[in-house]
This record gives C-alpha cells, sequence and structure tokens, in this order.
C-alpha cells in the first residue's frame, strides 16, 4: 500500500529524509519550506545528497502549504523555535494523518499535539548541511527512534510504518514504545555541551579537555538525568560517553556546536528547547537545575546583546 | 607624611605617584629598569582632569629607595605577591596600602612582612599614555580602611593626603562592608556582561519571565552575599539594589571584563569571582554559579589564545 509523506522544514535534517525516501516506489514524497530559492531547485533537478550518501530524490516542494495533498505522515524538521507556525500552516493535510518530529530539544511533541491529533515523538543524528539550493552535504549517518507521544499518541502501527518506510529508503529507524530514552540522551549531550561552545568560543574538543568546563558539562548532564530519572525516563546511553567519543580528534575535536555557528552568525539558538526545556520540566517536577537556568539565561543575554 | 613610595606604577600608581608628589615626596618602584630610568630624568606627566608634571624617584629596587612611611601596593592584582616578596625584609617601620580589585590582597602581603597594612579599593581611572605620562579620566574616590595594625586614624590621615594631593579619597572605620557589596556587585555584573556582551542596562535587573537575566544576577548576588555573611561582613549597600539603581540610570556603562573581552584581552576575572570564591572555600559557603562564572571566562580567555 503507497503512502504519502510531507516533510515540514526541508533544511539540512529534513532534506535527508525527503530525498531518501523519494527514492520509494511506493513512497509520494512532499517538502514545504520557506526558502523559496531551495524549493524551487527541488522542483526544477531534484533533491541532491552528497557526502555519506549520493542520492537524487524527486519529490514535490511547496512553500505553499495549500497545495499540500492529505499525507499518511508529516515529518516535521524545522528549527524548534518554529514548530508552531510550520504545524499551524500545514495541519489541515495531517487531518487523517499522523506527524512525527525529528526535531532538537524537548518540548516540539507538545507543540505539536496542540494542532493535530496523532504525534510521533522522534529522535534522529544524521546531520549535514545545506550547500547551494537543491543541494544537501550529507556529513553524518545515523539511526532514528520513532515512538508514539505519550499524550497524543499515534498507532503503534503507523510508528512502525513510518519507521519501516524510513529504513527501507536508507535511513535506518527504528519504531519503540517509548522514545523518550534516545530522545532524552540526545537532549542533555546537546544541552551540556553546546551553550558552553556558544559561550567560550571553544570548539567541542577544547571544550572537553580542560577540566573546570569538562565538569561543568558534567554537572549538566547530572541535573538532566535527574530531570530524566523523575519521569522514569531510560537513558538509552550515557550522555557522558557521548562526549568524551565526540572528542576524539577523530570524531568532532574541531566540530563547532551548532550554537555556536548560531551565535557566530547572530541566529536566535535552540537553547528554549535545549537547556530551556530541561529547566521548563524540572521545575514542573521539583528537580533543581540551577545550572542549565544560568546557561539558559546567559545565552538568551547574549541574543538581547544584539538586539543593543 | 611626607615619604610616600608607590610600587607598581601603571595607570592606578603613576595617577597616586603624580598626584601625590605635589604634597609628599614620591618614590616609584617599577618592573622595568627603563621605565625608572624615564621618569628620573623625565618626571610624570598627569593630563585630563589636570596638567601638571611631577618629579620623583624611581628605582627598580627597594635599596635605591629611602625609606618611606606610606607604600601603595598599586600593581595589577596577579603582581601583589611578586612586590610584596621584593619588599620583604625592607621598611619595617612603613605601612602598606593595597589598592587592588577583589579582597584579599591585604593578606597576601601579609604574608611577606610584618608591616602594619591600610587596604583600600579604588573607583578611579586612568589611561596611560606612555611611561611617564597618564591622563586622570574618573575622579571617582578610593576608599581605606584599617587592616593588619592599624586604626580608622590610619586611614582617614591617608585619606586627607590623598585628598590634600587632588584625588578623592574617603576612610571607613571597616572597609569590608564597602568592599564587599562592590566585590559581589562587580563579580556578577562584570561577568554576565562579559559572557553575554550586554552592557549593564535594563536585562540585568528584568525579572518578568522565568528566563530573564534578572534572575541569574539576583542568584549570583544572594551566593555573594552569603558568603560575605560567613565572613561576619554586614554589607553597606544591597548589591541588587546597586544593580537595579545603576540600570534605572540608563548609563548603559560597559563593565571592564566586558571591554577586556570585547579586546580579547587577559580579563581580571581571578581576582574579582576568583577573590570571592576562594573566600568561599575558605569558609565552605558553596557558590557554584560563581564557580560556574569563572570556569566560563577562563574558557573564554583560552579561545583567543
Amino acid at each position: 500500500m503507497g503512502m504519502r509523506i510531507c516533510i515540514v522544514g526541508c533544511g539540512a535534517v529534513g532534506s535527508l529524509f525527503a530525498a531518501n525516501l523519494a527514492t520509494l516506489d511506493d513512497v509520494e514524497v512532499w517538502a514545504y519550506d520557506l526558502a523559496r530559492e531551495h524549493v524551487d531547485a527541488i522542483d526544477r533537478d531534484g533533491l541532491r545528497l552528497t557526502g555519506a550518501g549520493e542520492v537524487v530524490g524527486r519529490l514535490r516542494a511547496t512553500s505553499d502549504a495549500g497545495e499540500l495533498p492529505p499525507c499518511d505522515f508529516g515529518i516535521v524538521a524545522t528549527k524548534a523555535m518554529h514548530t508552531d507556525a510550520a504545524i499551524a500552516a500545514t495541519k489541515h493535510a495531517f487531518a487523517d494523518g499522523c506527524v512525527a518530529t525529528v526535531q532538537n530539544g524537548i518540548g516540539n511533541e507538545e507543540v505539536l499535539a496542540r494542532h493535530v491529533e496523532r504525534v510521533i515523538r522522534g529522535t534522529t543524528f544524521p546531520a549535514g548541511k545545506i550547500t547551494a539550493p537543491g543541494v544537501v552535504q550529507w556529513d553524518v549517518k545515523g539511526d532514528t527512534t520513532f515512538g508514539p507521544f505519550e499524550d497524543s499518541p499515534a498507532p503503534f502501527a503507523e510508528v512502525q510504518r513510518l519507521a519501516d518506510a524510513c529504513t527501507r529508503g536508507g535511513m535506518p529507524a527504528s519504531a519503540v514504545e517509548d522514545a523518550r530514552g534516545p530522545q532524552w540522551r540526545k537532549v542533555i549531550f546537546n544541552a551540556a555541551t553546546n551553550p558552553l561552545g556558544a559561550l567560550t568560543g571553544l570548539t567541542h574538543g577544547r571544550v572537553c579537555e580542560r577540566p573546570p568546563l569538562r565538569k561543568l558539562a558534567s554537572q549538566l548532564v547530572d541535573e538532566g538525568k535527574a530531570v530524566a530519572d523523575a519521569q522514569g525516563i531510560v537513558l538509552d546511553s550515557d550522555p557522558e560517553e557521548l562526549i568524551d567519543y565526540a572528542a576524539r580528534p577523530e570524531v568532532a575535536y574541531e566540530h563547532k556546536a551548532s550554537m555556536l555557528q548560531d551565535v557566530e552568525a547572530r541566529r536566535q539558538t535552540e537553547v528554549d528547547y535545549l537547556n530551556g526545556g530541561i529547566a521548563d520540566f524540572g521545575r514542573k517536577l521539583g528537580i533543581p537545575t540551577p545550572a542549565h537556568e544560568s546557561i539558559w539565561a546567559l545565552v538568551k543575554g547574549v541574543e538581547a546583546s544584539w538586539m543593543q | 607624611m611626607t615619604r610616600v613610595c608607590v610600587a607598581g606604577a601603571g595607570v592606578i600608581g603613576s595617577l597616586f605617584a603624580g598626584f601625590l608628589a605635589r604634597v609628599a615626596e614620591v618614590t616609584a618602584l617599577t618592573r622595568r629598569e627603563e621605565h625608572a630610568r624615564a621618569l628620573n630624568d623625565h618626571g610624570l606627566r598627569v593630563s585630563g582632569r589636570a596638567d601638571f608634571t611631577s618629579r620623583l624617584t624611581a628605582a627598580t629596587t627597594p635599596d635605591a629607595l629611602p625609606e618611606p612611611e606610606l607604600v601603595i601596593v598599586a600593581s595589577k592584582g596577579g603582581d601583589v605577591d611578586t612586590i610584596a616578596s621584593q619588599l620583604a625584609g625592607h621598611w619595617p617601620a612603613a605601612t602598606l596600602m593595597t589598592v587592588q580589585n577583589g579582597i584579599g590582597a591585604d593578606e597576601i602581603v601579609a604574608r611577606h612582612g610584618a608591616w602594619r597594612l591600610l587596604s583600600s579599593v579604588t573607583f578611579m581611572s586612568g589611561s596611560r599614555h606612555a611611561d611617564t605620562h597618564v591622563e586622570y579620566v574618573l575622579d571617582t574616590a578610593t576608599w581605606i580602611g584599617p587592616s593588619r595594625g592599624t586604626t580608622p586614624a590610619d586611614a582617614q590621615a591617608v585619606a586627607e593626603l590623598i585628598e590634600a594631593s587632588g584625588l578623592k579619597a574617603k576612610a571607613f572605620d571597616d572597609l569590608r562592608p564597602a568592599q564587599w557589596s562592590k566585590l559581589i556587585f562587580n563579580a556578577t555584573v562584570n561577568t554576565v556582561a562579559a559572557l553575554t556582551g550586554l552592557r549593564h542596562e535594563m536585562p540585568f535587573a528584568r525579572l518578568d519571565d522565568d528566563r530573564d537575566l534578572g534572575h541569574l544576577v539576583r542568584a549570583l548576588m544572594d551566593e555573594g552575599k552569603a558568603v560575605a555573611a560567613a565572613a561576619g561582613v554586614a554589607l553597606d549597600e544591597d548589591p541588587w539594589e546597586m544593580n537595579v539603581l545603576a540600570t534605572q540610570r540608563g548609563f548603559r556603562h560597559a563593565p571592564s571584563m566586558l571591554e577586556d573581552v570585547l579586546a580579547r584581552r587577559p580579563t581580571e576575572v581571578d581576582m574579582i569571582t576568583g577573590s570571592l570564591v576562594r573566600e568561599a572555600h575558605r569558609l565552605g559557603v558553596p557558590v557554584p554559579l560563581h564557580e560556574t562564572m569563572y570556569r566560563l571566562i577562563k574558557a573564554k580567555e583560552l579561545s583567543w589564545e
């Protein structure tokens, strides 16, 4: 049985899903994005991935949400601060479908559930960057985990159907009953490392080789773990290991965290959904997160300094 | 009091030396030989809020200078230990006055000799144009209080001498309440400004939303206040109120640590936040937020090395 999937937010990560899924005969792929040049190039030449995989996907891209037909699935891949606007514009396409998020941070599922009925929690590790309209450099391959969003769940069979399509398309994905573990592992990793790079200007490796800063990262990890624990979330692996692994010269020693790239380009960061997300959950659960709150306030201060 | 030695002739030391030479016999202890020679040959010119040239005697070792009654230790905080060790064994009858940012400079000096000590903190500022030329910019006061072996009357005598020279000074029976208020204020406002790039203005006092910066500012100040309380110091002004007032006045002051960061210079975080954290550790008071700020600033310095 064929299916129709719409990628909402066709940036680097959205493009990886879009192009790979478009190689399947039984999947019709649409992409919704506001970047006109990228959309026009995709419609004209297809969506090309280079690097970790060479793929050209044929799909329909549009900046006009009114053009979207009814879809079986949405995969939302916008920056976290654009979730609400993106799903508000496209929700009519998912009236009978399910919507998954593969975004950074926490709180995206809650936003989606305000607009659509069946939501899929998702976490993805592949990464890349748009190098030209219609062309995406695929930097890192990686797994994706999907699971029903507890408050507003998609049927598990549908979660499996989406994971199966992604896997067949070349984006390995698994469907699990509780997808919070992988998500919180990634959020804790990102929240413990991204802002330290953003605030100091240091690459990931240099953050980690300075013991006082590495200790601060651990403090952020510990607070994050306590907030995850209080929700009964079992992390699928230790964020500490991920931090040390990423610091290796052959992995991401020289990598500038996306938040540092945002700060250098004076773009709004995703701190609200990383440290802010952990702090918000902590407050609701009565778990103190002073380090996340401080880091959150400092990065918001950095953003505010651009307005001066 | 007629013989004063200024040890460390940077901006602050030069201002003291230049002005005090108008009312006292001033000598200067410098680090560099050519600096001493230039001062001996050409004197020291003060410009800006005043315009005159003073004569003084300078040298790089205490042996080459006459014994003073007052020594003003005016180096940057990191050099206090070096200067005090150089003075060890000299001038036992002199009173030494420290003038560094933060707290604890007088304790560093105390380890090197039995001199009588005064503690001070200065708010004046200037710019150094040459070894022999300093510009007087901000004419704010130097606050002086007794430390080891001195009385409020000793602090008062030095304050009067400084006032007579044309600079501003104020003596305190106990300097610590004012010094700690200023330290807690500085450790907070400087580091927050340096990390965010914000000048000291409205966001520092904003508490409307959970993520507003005022919460962090207040939490940092609360940590500092807990350290002051453990040290037995009753603050002279509430640092949070100083913060609110300063932001309301709308000066949009760029704290020195922000300027250092923008110019990619080493900051004074070791003397400011560092001295607060060291006191906190000594007293067993937890200061996790100040430790975080300290680590982030040190890391930021590293990023441009």
